[in-house]
């Protein structure tokens, strides 16, 4: 009902509100002094507050990372839970600054939202995770199961796909939030839960004996995750898509957390640029040369995020696999900054 | 002379008022007009896509219960949305009876010179209504999914129907072409039936003796179906479920999502319904009572004929504010995913979409409308209960 609420106000708003000038995100966010980053709010791993209250997971590193390049600061974050049904209206009207929330870059939500994505942060894939004593060993073998799944999703539509493309049947379940979805899953009422791996790996944790279920091996779907921005606004989109670049550059060039001042007097011509010793980059895209010197000082790279969020600093232990470096045979791969 | 004076000045006072409410309405046209540019020009400018175009496309989804034909790779969320509101439609309605039915039960009850009768239906009136709804569907929906059993250990019924966390799978009835002829006997033994009451009411006016129909109604409502039903040859089978490796297949299925909604409904409604009753059933003065005893009424007929038709008067009104909360906290679906109108059209089509104006738009006037068509039945059944002025 809450979410029929929030949806309603921001119709509202649509309806009767002048939208804000658009291309002035940046600015907005430095004269607020403070970013506001749309997130998941129960997802493990991802976005979710720990056990006193601060945000942690890889999505909300993100968003430090960009509080952190334009304040030096990665505390002047305000994270907004949003579930599947209002995190698009809620940047299309300018509640936040930025989507960060594990959404999945398809064409339809590039063109037709008015919403930009800046960049692929985590290449995921749909799963499904069942009971051990199902003695189910591949997806294929799910004809007439029960399956629970959170609703607006691109899951719930491959989910849909994935059986007709296969000619099995298919009982649905479908629940608004994650969380009733793995609730209902636990106590029986499907024989399968189905969402990106990543998530599995983190609502599995969740479950009343996490050792009673496993992930079958099948990835039924491509599900490239990346930050959202609204259209129009260049200079923030550019910002939000180096942020990204800057921590996949750092990785690639063994700058971290700890050796990052270190490096500071490295000869590396790429290194010398990333960090701002050479050239104007952190001027081009609003803020100063400094900008991911402090996102790393701050963040890490992308792997030191990944392995404390989701890989094996975590209780998830996601491999990197997909995400590894493009020279260890995955897709991630830093654009220059020159 | 005096009309002459006064007819110019009400009409002069009516056209003031008149004119002001022609303002009033142009002032709102406005508004809504303004609201709709202005939305529709926010969209273009943030390149939102606008409009009702994507009625057509294909939805894509599976819906847990349909009851129009409905399939995820051809259907479109126009259907969708017809599956949603159906849907809402059947809870709310099996709800509205169901919740009337209890409702009325409990609030007599609560009149009841029995102490522990007049105790439980007041404890059940102060425990539920003071519970929010959206608790209590969730204790139903959790109560019915961890109490059942799993799919494997289903409680069978007989007559070939099993209870499990995963529902309750019924028989279901194939009717053969020849039941038609069934179903048209029963049609004609309700309206003979109906002809009859009102012949027989007619007849006690006039001579004061009420007929006996009563075998006449069973003959025509059950026995004549029947005899049809064998003539025709016994044109119905049934489709048992039947256990399959995950689910049973086959059969009639209810849903717990559904069962729950509708108990969660039913109960919490039925309440606020039992107080109205109450309410209705006391306001009637107990002199009219005393004065049809006096007349020599049974305490049966001193009930239907006296007390209850002017205690209708008194709850149809708020009844009908009831019926409209009902229909409108179906809405609460969401909870545990039934897949109501909300859940469906709201939730996944808007997501899908991402036209977030368009679709609460729709699902907002379609609440409105069914508020309002239901006001209106209300307002023509009050209208029948109402006093008659002679």
């Amino acid at each position: 009902m809450q979410r029929l609420a929030t949806a309603f106000a921001i119709a509202m708003v649509l309806a009767f509100g002048a939208q804000a000038a658009s291309a002035q995100t940046l600015k907005a966010v430095q004269d607020r002094g403070q970013l506001v980053c749309g997130g998941n709010g129960t997802l493990a791993g991802f976005g979710m507050p720990d056990p006193q209250g601060n945000w942690v997971g890889f999505d909300v590193d993100f968003c430090r990372a960009i509080a952190a390049a334009i304040f030096n600061d990665t505390k002047k974050v305000k994270f907004v839970p949003l579930t599947t049904a209002n995190r698009f209206t809620a940047l299309q009207s300018g509640e936040i600054d930025l989507l960060a929330r594990n959404t999945t870059w398809t064409m339809s939500r590039d063109t037709t939202l008015g919403l930009d994505f800046a960049g692929v942060t985590y290449y995921d894939g749909q799963g499904f995770m069942v009971r051990k004593s199902l003695n189910v060993k591949s997806a294929l073998e799910l004809s007439d199961a029960a399956v629970c799944v959170q609703q607006g999703t691109t899951t719930e539509l491959n989910l849909a796909d994935y059986f007709r493309a296969n000619r099995m049947s298919l009982k649905t379940v479908t629940f608004a939030t994650a969380n009733e979805a793995v609730r209902a899953y636990d106590t029986g009422r499907c024989d399968a839960y189905t969402t990106d791996a990543s998530g599995l790996y983190g609502e599995r944790l969740r479950l009343t004996d996490p050792n009673a279920h496993i992930v079958l091996p099948e990835i039924i779907s491509k599900e490239p995750l990346a930050p959202v921005v609204r259209q129009g606004d260049d200079t923030w989109e550019d910002l939000v898509r180096w942020t990204h670049e800057a921590m996949l550059n750092a990785e690639e060039l063994g700058i971290t957390q700890q050796n990052v001042d270190d490096m500071l007097k490295s000869n590396s011509p790429d290194v010398r640029r990333l960090l701002g010793a050479e050239g104007q980059f952190g001027q081009s895209i609003g803020l100063t040369n400094d900008w991911a010197y402090r996102i790393i000082k701050a963040v890490g790279n992308y792997g030191e995020s990944f392995e404390r969020n989701v890989g094996q600093g975590s209780p998830l232990k996601i491999a990197r696999g997909l995400n590894a470096l493009w020279t260890k045979g995955g897709l991630q791969y830093g654009l220059p900054v020159r | 002379m005096p009309k002459m004076l006064q007819l110019p000045l009400r009409s002069r006072q009516q056209w003031a008022s008149i004119a002001l409410q022609a303002a009033l309405v142009v002032v709102i046209g406005g508004l809504a007009y303004g609201a709709f540019i202005n939305a529709a020009d926010n969209l273009a400018k943030a390149h939102i896509a606008s409009g009702f175009r994507f009625w057509d496309n294909t939805a894509g989804f599976d819906i847990s219960q349909t009851l129009i034909g409905y399939s995820p790779s051809t259907s479109t969320f126009g259907r969708a949305f017809w599956v949603g509101l159906l849907n809402t439609l059947l809870v709310a309605s099996l709800g509205i009876v169901l919740a009337t039915a209890l409702g009325f039960t409990v609030g007599i009850a609560r009149l009841s010179r029995n102490w522990l009768v007049a105790r439980l239906a007041g404890g059940y009136v102060e425990l539920i209504r003071n519970v929010p709804l959206l608790l209590q569907i969730l204790f139903w929906y959790n109560a019915v999914l961890k109490s059942l059993p799993d799919l494997h250990s289903s409680i069978s019924i007989s007559g070939g129907a099993f209870l499990n966390n995963r529902g309750l799978f019924l028989p279901r009835p194939e009717f053969a072409d020849k039941f038609d002829y069934v179903a048209a006997a029963l049609v004609f033994g309700i309206v003979a039936t109906l002809a009859v009451r009102i012949w027989a009411r007619r007849r006690q006016e006039r001579t004061g003796q009420p007929p006996r129909t009563l075998s006449f109604a069973f003959g025509l409502i059950v026995v004549l179906p029947l005899l049809v039903f064998f003539a025709a040859g016994a044109p119905l089978s049934f489709s048992f479920p039947d256990m399959g490796r995950f689910n049973i297949r086959g059969g009639t299925e209810i849903l717990p999502e559904f069962a729950a909604l509708l108990v969660a409904l039913t109960i919490y409604t039925a309440a606020f319904i039992a107080e109205v009753v109450r309410a209705g059933i006391l306001a009637v003065s107990q002199g009219q009572t005393e004065a049809a005893q006096a007349l020599g009424l049974r305490s049966g007929s001193t009930l239907r004929l006296v007390v209850v038709p002017q205690a209708m008067r008194v709850i149809v009104p708020p009844l009908t504010s009831q019926y409209l909360n009902l229909i409108k906290n179906s809405s609460l679906a969401v909870a545990i995913g039934y897949p109501d109108l909300v859940q469906v059209f709201a939730g996944s089509v808007l997501n899908i979409t991402g036209q977030a104006v368009e679709v609460i738009a729709i699902t907002m006037a379609v609440y409105l409308f069914l508020s309002l068509v239901t006001s209106l039945l209300m307002n023509l059944y009050g209208r029948t209960v109402g006093i008659v002025e002679r």
